[in-house]
């Protein structure tokens, strides 16, 4: 299906079509369009097929101590695996973090622009920006690019003058408040560990390894999600990275290889 | 002085701006306020010419509240005042919804001194001509503080400080007089500062106090009246102590 777009010309076309090589040559411009009927629709797909980090598991609590912060790191588009290395913990500055779902660039572009604004931000007012204030502001760049095309799903996480700071921040312009939060593809899965295990009274220790283990076990039931679950805690001295352990060897961390007895029979038929 | 005061602001060979000189000069004729600096308050005290006799005085008010915290005091033109107040209010109010936490003094301050800055360098414009004092409780830190803009868009942050008809004198009494103060005491610096340049005492005067936990508060006439007799009657003391060790000798 090619479009016409010779009535978009502002003069007749004279050249006759009777001369094959002619025609190629000088024939009226033209584009493929898909064979669709809904254009918009399309489009849309189109751009979500090339969009890596589409697949992904974030998650970020609020316990006693702080902000606990993990993600996997594995970046797809479609069935492909394209990095089994993404830092999906963006890091805004000593005292926020970002986390990155949806649109890689357009997660780590933004990310980077947030920074840029809280910084200038505590130039102005001697003060670090909080919590609220940064994801608002994220917000509200998000909103007025709706409808646009950005594919951004984050949470905001840091420890500011009120104490620890989440929220969930979205490219549709939503903006949540909360203590608990797991975005991306994986997240039904870390939600389910995160919710059975989460207590307030947790600490540093305890949230880490619900953290890992969350996205462990949702990068084993997703297949977009992978690589490695790094973790961070955030704190009233700032930000640290606590871990970074790859899901596979983490798999048999949590699902220790026990003998089985099929094994030993063939040890013991090999053996004598 | 050929026409370098005329339409915009724009530098004389000898590097001023006349407008705004102008426009400080209307400052000086205009009402004097005080700003003092507590430790736990911070008070603002105006001159108020006598309103006339079927004028609702309440309305006429030379210290307003730009956010719950913050108050400002002017000498200069009232009409520039309305609405650089105006603007400073919806300032704050924005301040609040982008950054959800109410906004710093220095902060509203910075704001309107740049405000004024900007009326000294646009096409079409004239400067405001007003000086401002801003006084108010840091929400974060909740410490008081006081700060002073004026037609040429400087600001700094003060002790004690005034402004308006008369300032000079004020402030050289305050520079004499003043002490790390809390609660009335304040209060009584800042009027003891006014009454300086102000004659028939406590009918003519418009204090406000600000605290953290209560905000602005406007004295009643009553109160003033009371504080102004007080010192008057400690002045009289003064006096009288002044003349008699001459006796003893």
């Amino acid at each position: 299906m090619k479009l016409d777009t010779t009535g978009l010309q502002s003069f007749p076309s004279l050249i006759s079509h009777g001369n094959s090589v002619a025609g190629e040559i000088s024939a009226p411009p033209s584009f493929e369009l898909p064979n669709s009927n809904d254009f918009d629709g399309f489009l849309k797909e189109a751009i979500q097929m090339v969009k890596p980090a589409k697949g992904t598991t974030t998650l970020a609590f609020i316990f006693k101590e702080g902000v606990m912060v993990a993600a996997d790191s594995r970046a797809s588009m479609g069935g492909y695996i394209s990095s089994q290395s993404v830092k999906k913990i963006i890091e805004i500055n000593p005292y926020m973090l970002g986390t990155m779902a949806g649109g890689a660039a357009d997660c780590q572009f933004w990310h980077r622009n947030l920074g840029i604004k809280c910084r200038l931000h505590e130039l102005a007012n001697k003060r670090r920006i909080s919590v609220t204030g940064a994801s608002k502001l994220l917000a509200n760049i998000l909103y007025s690019y709706r409808g646009m095309g950005l594919s951004v799903g984050t949470m905001i996480a840091g420890w500011d003058e009120t104490g620890p700071g989440l929220y969930y921040v979205d490219s549709e312009g939503g903006r949540l408040k909360g203590t608990r939060f797991s975005v991306g593809s994986g997240s039904p899965y870390a939600y389910g560990v995160l919710d059975s295990g989460y207590k307030y009274d947790m600490s540093v220790e305890e949230a880490s390894e619900l953290a890992r283990r969350a996205i462990y076990h949702a990068t084993f039931r997703d297949g977009a999600s992978g690589g490695v679950a790094s973790v961070y805690y955030v704190g009233p001295t700032g930000w640290k990275k606590l871990s970074g352990d790859d899901v596979g060897e983490l798999h048999y961390h949590y699902n220790p290889v026990t003998p089985s007895t099929v094994e030993q029979e063939m040890v013991e038929a090999a053996g004598p | 002085m050929a026409r370098y005061d005329r339409a915009i602001t724009v530098f004389s060979p000898d590097g001023h701006l006349f407008q705004v000189e102008y426009a400080l000069e209307a400052v000086r004729k205009g009402n004097a306020a005080v700003g003092v600096r507590g430790t736990d308050n911070v008070v603002l005290g105006v001159e108020k010419k006598s309103t006339a006799k079927l004028q609702d005085s309440r309305s006429v008010r030379k210290i307003v509240n730009l956010d719950d915290h913050i108050a400002l005091a002017c000498a200069g033109l009232k009409a520039d005042a309305r609405v650089l107040i105006n603007r400073a209010r919806v300032e704050c109010q924005s301040h609040r919804l982008t950054v959800e936490d109410p906004c710093t003094v220095e902060y509203i301050t910075r704001y309107i001194a740049g405000l004024q800055q900007k009326y000294t360098q646009s096409g079409g414009v004239r400067p405001f001509g007003l000086s401002t004092l801003i006084v108010g409780f840091d929400p974060y830190t909740g410490s008081p503080s006081l700060y002073q803009t004026d037609p040429s868009g400087t600001f700094s942050a003060w002790k004690a400080n005034a402004t308006g008809r008369n300032s000079n004198s004020i402030r050289e009494f305050l520079e004499k007089n003043f002490k790390e103060t809390s609660g009335q005491e304040t209060v009584k610096l800042a009027i003891r500062a006014l009454l300086e340049v102000v004659e028939s005492g406590g009918k003519n005067i418009e204090v406000a106090v600000m605290t953290k936990e209560h905000g602005l508060r406007q004295l009643e006439e009553a109160e003033i009246d009371a504080i102004v007799a007080e010192i008057e009657a400690e002045k009289a003391a003064a006096e009288a102590a002044k003349k008699a060790p001459p006796k003893d000798t």
